[in-house]
């Protein structure tokens, strides 16, 4: 729980001589309530002071991250329960299992899957984010084996490495530390050893233990020995327990700051059966696992699972948008089709999906309307005959194109007359209203 | 520090609805949020319906009508393999046909549909318009009328039709639902309308209305979760019937489930994309509190209750 301005206020040096730019420490202990100030800026608070303060405005979830460059992982840092209360932080990552029983070429496979798993939606990049390596063997040997092996297909991708063996640990998280990959696999049994590599290489440690409470004392454990980057594994399997340890850990993180369990959380989903599999996976998608590992990454998995991560991470108050302008779809003459509709991604996505399905080359304009759909645009004002007109004329089109005609979405029919008085020259002919008879509209044209 | 867990109880409780006559299907009737028995009472499964028409389903796509042919030329043929094949726990069965851009076929014709299929089954019933706002009022008053006391699901009633639907449901005994359009203050404003009538706020079902992954599915999950914890955490009675998820209809048109693999090699085997499509649709939207599903694909309602199954 966050402290009040007046909780902080009795812990600073009640001088009031503005060194922090603010009139009186009380006025500074309200901005750092409200996180619009750093401590940092008050020259004379004391040592005591800072720690306190420090580790109640921690985020309630640690954040860690793993991997390096452009594949690196961001985890932790969620501050609410429900999506519509704030926008989720940090995207759950998707992480496919490998077991260094199977074979080199099998193992290769599946590295290369992962390195070609990443589609365009709605203008993100989406992929696998994580390769977990199982020492299902326990063999230190193969293990390091495995690791080379997915590292020669997929050298930049971020690691897991789950074992419970120290030796086998060490050897492992040795020829891959530089790539900042998990450790998973501290438990009661091997801690001290398991703690003492993930200090020694800088790497963040996953912890297991069965239940909640024997988590907490295990994490605890490692903070007092040293290790403060984990992600954490209750031992929930079943989708029944996953649900009630998630739930459990982001409510104690969130609403009692309960530093003990205020890690990133671990999700297994793996299943024989892909489409339960898959449910396993939405439901730690969309209740609070910063990874979910499953068995196997079949490209139509993966889009429906990236879809469901980008639907339930987007901001609920600002919503997907593409950037306004003239967009050309196939090559488009300087007789072909116009048309117009408006930014939101979801809007823009399908519009131009079925005009490339009617294989009718075109000019699609596409107006800044704050990301909002066509009707809800219009009914806020947003999506009008002079704004339509206006952006028209701005964009230079004219110059462009042969007949000034203008295709506008079916549900906006209402706008035509009052665009072609805003528009002299220019013809508005009203398109169908849902996006799937646009290629009967165009092709009959 | 000791590990207290955080658990929460609630003032409010979900309605329990409960249709059928024969083989009865009861769902709803939670006080946590769905699935959390780890806190409190949630003593049943949410009920997953098959979708079936009144017309063949020609305009489906392919992955998931090749599943009923042979047996989707006729509605009564196409329950009961639903029924007895697919072991389906309840039938939604939407007239389609009545729609005046499709058959427009009258309320009879539905009226004599509906009787014929009753008739073939055990399982609950649900019947479903055409979503043509003035024609289904006339033709699910008529359908209810033919389905008395057999305790059916009846809709949906929007704010433009409510109160024809919802006195005909009143009048022969059977549940209702209230359908708005993504909105948490709509649809409580509509089951307060509906319930000024006197229609029996314990007999609602609540459709906040559906959307498939992709698109919009995060709406459809928001306002459903909204409504669930306002319904537990405020005891706000108009928000205590059970919530529908009227899957099928919205995953079966996107792009996903029509894509071909050779045009979109990226997205993979489209069989199985389709059916995971409906899969996790329907899988998230449990999640955000659906207690009451309509999906069209077998193997991807068996998903679900297997889920269903390990988080029972
Ligand atoms: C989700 C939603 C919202 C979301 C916003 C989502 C967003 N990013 O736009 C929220 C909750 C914020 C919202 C707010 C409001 N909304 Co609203 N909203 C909806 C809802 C349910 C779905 C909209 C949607 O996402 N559609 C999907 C997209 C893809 O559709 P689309 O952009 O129209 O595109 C389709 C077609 O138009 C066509 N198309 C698009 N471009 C083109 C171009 C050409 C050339 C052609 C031929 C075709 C074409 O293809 C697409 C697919 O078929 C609709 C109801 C409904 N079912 O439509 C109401 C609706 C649009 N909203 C409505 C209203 C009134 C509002 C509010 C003013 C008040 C309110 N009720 O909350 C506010 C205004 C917002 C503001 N900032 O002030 C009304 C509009 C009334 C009217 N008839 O004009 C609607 C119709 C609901 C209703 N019946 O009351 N809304
Ligand atoms: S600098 Fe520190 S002591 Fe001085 S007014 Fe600001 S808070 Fe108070």
């Amino acid at each position: 729980m966050a402290l009040s301005g007046v909780e902080i206020f009795k812990l600073l040096p009640k001088t009031n001589c503005k060194k922090c730019g603010h009139p009186t420490c009380l006025a500074f202990a309200m901005k750092l309530a409200q996180r619009q100030a750093s401590l940092d800026a008050c020259p004379d608070v004391s040592e005591e002071a800072k720690k306190v303060l420090g580790e109640a405005s921690a985020p309630p979830i640690r954040p860690v991250s793993f991997g390096v460059g452009s594949m690196s992982v961001k985890m932790g840092e969620e501050t609410v329960l429900f999506r519509h209360e704030k926008k989720f932080v940090n995207p759950c990552a998707v992480a496919v299992e490998v077991k260094d029983t199977m074979e080199d070429g099998e193992i290769q496979e599946i590295a290369d899957g992962v390195m070609h798993s990443e589609i365009d939606r709605v203008g993100q990049k989406l992929r696998i984010d994580a390769i977990l390596i199982n020492n299902a063997s326990n063999d230190s040997a193969r293990f390091e084996k495995a690791v080379k092996a997915v590292m020669a297909e997929a050298p930049d991708v971020a690691l897991i490495l789950a074992t419970h063996n120290p030796s086998a640990a060490e050897a492992a998280v040795k020829l891959v530390a530089d790539k900042k990959p998990i450790l998973y696999g501290a438990d009661d049994s091997n801690a001290e050893a398991m703690a003492s590599i993930a200090k020694t290489h800088k790497v963040p440690l996953g912890v297991s233990a069965k239940g909640l409470d024997a988590l907490s004392a295990l994490t605890e454990k490692m903070k007092a020995l040293g290790v403060e980057d984990l992600v954490i594994d209750s031992g929930a399997r079943s989708a029944r327990e996953i649900l009630e340890a998630n739930t459990l850990v982001r409510r104690a993180a969130i609403r009692k700051n309960f530093k003990s369990l205020g890690y990133p959380v671990i999700t297994f989903a793996q299943r024989d059966d892909h489409m339960l599999e898959a449910l396993v996976a939405t439901l730690g998608i969309a209740k609070y696992s910063s990874i979910v590992v499953v068995s196997s990454i079949e490209k139509w998995k993966n889009v429906a699972l990236f879809t469901l991560r980008q639907n339930i991470y987007t901001d609920p108050q600002v919503p997907m948008q593409v950037e306004q302008k003239i967009y050309k779809i196939g090559e488009p003459a300087a007789d072909s089709p116009f048309m117009i509709t408006t930014n939101f991604s979801l809007t823009y996505f399908i519009v131009s999906g079925e005009v490339e399905n009617s294989k009718v080359p075109c000019r699609l304009a596409v107006m800044d309307s704050e990301g909002l759909s066509v009707l809800t645009a219009w009914a806020a004002g947003k999506f009008t005959a002079s704004k339509i007109a206006q952006f028209i004329q701005e964009s230079g089109i004219e110059n462009e194109i042969k007949k000034k005609e203008l295709i506008i979405p079916g549900y906006v029919a209402i706008l035509s007359g009052a665009i072609e008085d805003k528009l002299p020259g220019w013809k508005v002919t009203v398109g169908p209203r849902e996006a799937n008879g646009i290629p009967a509209f165009l092709k009959s044209r | 520090m000791a590990f207290v867990a955080p658990k929460e109880t609630y003032p409010g409780k979900v309605f329990q609805v409960g249709i059928g006559t024969e083989k009865q299907a009861v769902f709803g009737g939670e006080n946590v949020l769905t699935f959390h028995s780890f806190e409190g009472n949630a003593p049943n499964r949410p009920l997953v319906a098959y979708e079936i028409q009144d017309i063949p389903p020609d305009d489906w796509s392919e992955t998931v009508r090749k599943v009923y042919e042979g047996v989707s030329g006729d509605p009564v043929t196409w329950a009961k393999y639903c029924q007895d094949t697919l072991k389906a726990r309840a039938i939604a069965l939407r007239l389609l046909g009545t729609h005046p851009d499709r058959e427009n076929r009258s309320a009879e014709d539905a009226t004599k549909t509906v009787k014929e299929v009753l008739s073939a089954i055990q399982v609950p019933l649900i019947v479903l318009g055409s979503n043509h706002v003035e024609k289904d009022s006339s033709v699910l008053v008529a359908v209810a009328e033919a389905a008395k006391d057999r305790n059916c699901i009846i809709g949906k009633a929007q704010e433009a039709n409510y109160k024809t639907i919802a006195a005909a449901a009143m009048a022969n005994n059977h549940k209702l639902i209230a359908m708005s359009e993504l909105d948490i203050n709509l649809s409580k404003q509509l089951n307060i309308l509906v319930t000024q009538m006197g229609f029996d706020k314990e007999r609602l079902i609540t459709d906040p209305m559906c959307s498939a992954l992709g698109y919009g599915l995060e709406y459809t999950y928001s306002v459903m979760e909204r409504i669930r914890l306002a319904a537990l955490t405020q005891n706000d009675a108009t928000m205590q019937p059970p919530m529908l998820g009227d899957v099928g209809m919205y995953v079966w048109k996107v792009k996903e489930t029509q894509a071909l693999e050779a045009d979109l090699p990226h997205w993979g085997s489209l069989e199985e994309r389709g059916i995971a499509w409906e899969t996790v649709t329907a899988g998230a939207l449990m999640m955000a509190g659906a207690e009451f599903l309509i999906m069209r694909h077998p193997k991807a309602v068996e998903a679900v209750e297997r889920f269903v199954d390990e988080l029972m």
